[in-house]
């Protein structure tokens, strides 16, 4: 006969060889981080459960489903392409107009959907928040799966045009889409982290991020040409208009889908600047993480 | 079954959690509040100078009235509220069960639910697959699991994933007033497997209101009231503190309680009519004497005892305690004694009562209790109705020629 007490007894000999953990979120010194990263690579399974439901859930039971998430940027490439580019006559300066809108909505939609859906995704957890214990970074990063689904979509289409459209050429300038796509993530990690937390102590953060990304999208070159910018603004405005990196990142779409000729910059000019934007993000995005780290201790009962 | 040296798996250390109540969230109440910031803010101590220690393989019960912050230590154990002051640690695997179905999304379909679900308490995709039809199983789903959650019933949805969470396989599990939930079948599934969690060294700690569930499965007891320990040990004990009222809410009147270690039981209840004999169903306006056995199970002082008839809607109908009664104590209380109240001529409606007995200590502690006890029935009378029976006459003047 099995001792009844072999189980028990099993557990607690493994238990007591266990080090003891701090329950809840690691504290927001250095040696906190390194354990913050390691629990947020454990959840990367529920990091995939998260974006899939977020995406399964968004177009349950709609006919089209995801040719939903289409509706937006190929309904915004048409009112720009026709009211911008004919009407104000932006396409007579710009050659294949709509090849350039799209390039640009495109990685710009990406940022977007990103921070304003990174911002709320705390609050919209709650209940989560407050009954589990997770690393909470879990939710904002969840955001840029499901954001990054849709921006292949759009990405698919895009470089369809472009080869249809013979825009694309098959040379070094591919890799600019890749830099741009990553300067994109890492902004856009940050700025959802940050916004996400501060989010949940002053609501009205939500509606202000609405608003400065409306700004955000005009403030890039994305219906107008660097050309257009550069005849009305001084020159060290123009420097600091460049180096946004959310129009370093439209840029770097241009240069792969559209072209590098026209588009007013040197390639190597906007390789150099885009390597500077990434390790400045990447500061950020660390600093963002520490933020979040700070604030998330209370989330559970600001909620 | 072999003993071992004690193992502690969790640690609370001088934990104290203050929350901040703030009346205003929005810019337009921060800016325009700026300079009387202190008066829109409220503090309040939710926990204060907690020290614990649990050991592998207890299971522990968190009780206290409302608001006495067992709630919050559960959750400051779980991780999930982070202490003002102090520090919690714990180690091995844990699961919380805090509210059934916190990450359910109506939308998903049950099996799309059971895997995101178990991925949030810490499961792998491969581990879910291992016990997928054992959730479903025990959750009695059935054919239903492909189907969106926002079309379960309530009970489906609690069963389900309960299901999920006691299958994680944790050695720590917090259980926070979710046992009360489903039939009366699956409760007792549900105890069930606490009982052979309990069986594999498993370490639960539970907040309830329902103090047989103490009892019942704890082998540890801290009562809380506003924040503080003030009692840490015997389940029956701290049940008896907790139902002492608010009499004792600092540790050292629960210490005196724990100090006396009075124990009875309530052996027997049994209604009698009016010549002695057991009868269950009365006529209105009858003698009912309702006659109680109790036993000393340590040395009782001084003893009372007390009763409470209530409605099938659990409304009281009436009460009185051997103190209310009589002006000198009943003394102390060896062996077996036997007592009896008797009330005449019970002016009560037709339907059916309950009798609930409870047996207080020297302290006026309850040691004892025995809920629905007994039950006994008053029969249709043709005169009058509704709970409380008169006598009603009833006469018509002469008609007008």
């Amino acid at each position: 006969m099995s001792d009844p007490g072999a189980p028990m007894h099993e557990r607690r000999t493994r238990l007591a060889g266990l080090a003891w953990q701090d329950a809840g979120s690691p504290p927001s010194t250095l040696s906190g981080i390194a354990s913050s990263l390691k629990d947020i690579w454990d959840r990367r399974e529920l990091l995939g459960m998260l974006t899939r439901r977020e995406l399964k859930s968004r177009y349950k039971d709609s006919a089209l489903g995801f040719l939903w998430s289409l509706a937006r940027p190929l309904t915004q490439l048409l009112i720009y392409y026709v009211v911008v580019g004919q009407f104000l006559g932006a396409a007579r300066a710009i050659d294949n107009f709509a090849i350039y809108v799209f390039g640009g909505l495109t990685i710009y939609t990406l940022f977007s959907e990103i921070v304003a859906g990174g911002t709320g995704s705390i609050i919209i957890n709650a209940g989560l928040v407050k009954k589990v214990y997770l690393p909470r970074e879990v939710f904002p990063l969840a955001t840029i799966g499901s954001s990054l689904f849709n921006f292949l979509i759009q990405l698919g289409i895009l470089l369809a045009a472009a080869l249809l459209v013979g825009t694309m050429r098959w040379d070094a300038s591919l890799f600019f889409a890749f830099g741009s796509v990553a300067l994109i993530l890492i902004y856009a990690a940050a700025l959802a982290l940050v916004l996400s937390a501060v989010n949940v102590y002053l609501r009205d953060v939500q509606y202000l991020v609405e608003v400065v990304l409306l700004l955000l999208m005009w403030a890039s070159p994305i219906v107008y040409s660097i050309a257009q910018v550069a005849g009305v603004m001084p020159s060290w405005a123009l420097q600091i208009f460049v180096d946004n990196p959310i129009t370093l990142a439209v840029l770097g779409f241009h240069m792969t889908f559209w072209s590098a000729a026209d588009l007013g910059i040197a390639a190597a000019d906007l390789a150099a600047r885009m390597v500077v934007a990434g390790v400045i993000g990447l500061i950020l995005l660390f600093l963002a993480q520490r933020v979040f780290a700070k604030l998330q201790g209370d989330f559970a009962q600001e909620l | 079954m072999t003993t071992t040296a004690s193992v502690p798996i969790i640690r609370v250390q001088n934990v104290s959690k203050r929350f901040v109540i703030r009346k205003d969230k929005s810019i337009k109440e921060r800016i325009t509040n700026f300079r009387r910031g202190a008066r829109h803010r409220e503090d309040f101590w939710a926990l204060r100078d907690i020290d614990l220690e649990i050991e592998a393989g207890t299971t522990i019960g968190l009780i206290g009235p409302n608001g006495s912050g067992k709630s919050t230590l559960l959750k400051t154990i779980g991780g999930i509220l982070q202490p003002t002051e102090g520090r919690v640690q714990r180690r091995g695997q844990l699961a919380a069960l805090l509210e059934l179905g916190a990450g359910f999304h109506p939308d998903l379909t049950g099996r799309e639910n059971v895997y995101l679900n178990a991925s949030i308490l810490g499961l792998t995709r491969e581990q879910t697959d291992y016990h997928f039809d054992a959730i479903v199983d025990f959750s009695g789903i059935g054919d239903f699991i492909d189907t969106q959650v926002k079309f379960y019933s309530s009970g489906m949805y609690v069963r389900l994933a309960f299901a999920v969470a006691i299958h994680v396989d944790p050695d720590i599990l917090l259980v926070d007033e979710v046992l009360a939930v489903g039939d009366e079948a699956f409760q007792k599934k549900c105890l069930d497997k606490i009982r052979s969690f309990q069986e594999e060294g498993r370490t639960i700690v539970l907040v309830t209101h329902t103090l047989s569930q103490i009892t019942a499965l704890c082998n540890r007891a801290i009562v809380l009231a506003k924040g503080n320990v003030v009692f840490d040990g015997d389940p029956e004990d701290a049940v008896s503190i907790l139902r002492s009222g608010f009499a004792a809410t600092t540790p050292k009147e629960a210490a005196k309680i724990v100090e006396a270690g009075e124990r009875a039981e309530v052996r027997s209840v049994r209604t009698l009519d009016a010549d002695g004999n057991p009868c269950e169903a009365f006529e209105t306006g009858d003698d009912i004497t309702i006659e109680v056995e109790v036993e000393a199970i340590r040395p009782v002082a001084s003893w009372g005892v007390g009763l409470h008839v209530d409605n099938p809607f659990g409304q009281l109908v009436t009460g009185a305690t051997s103190g209310s009664l009589r002006q000198d104590p009943l003394g102390p209380l060896e062996g077996r004694r036997r007592v009896r109240f008797t009330l005449p001529q019970v002016p009560i409606g037709s339907g059916e009562y309950n009798v609930t007995i409870a047996v207080m200590g020297s302290e006026r502690q309850e040691i004892a209790r025995a809920n629905h006890a007994v039950q006994f029935r008053v029969r249709k009378n043709t005169r009058s109705w509704g709970p409380v029976f008169t006598d009603v006459s009833f006469e018509a003047d002469p008609a007008h020629q």
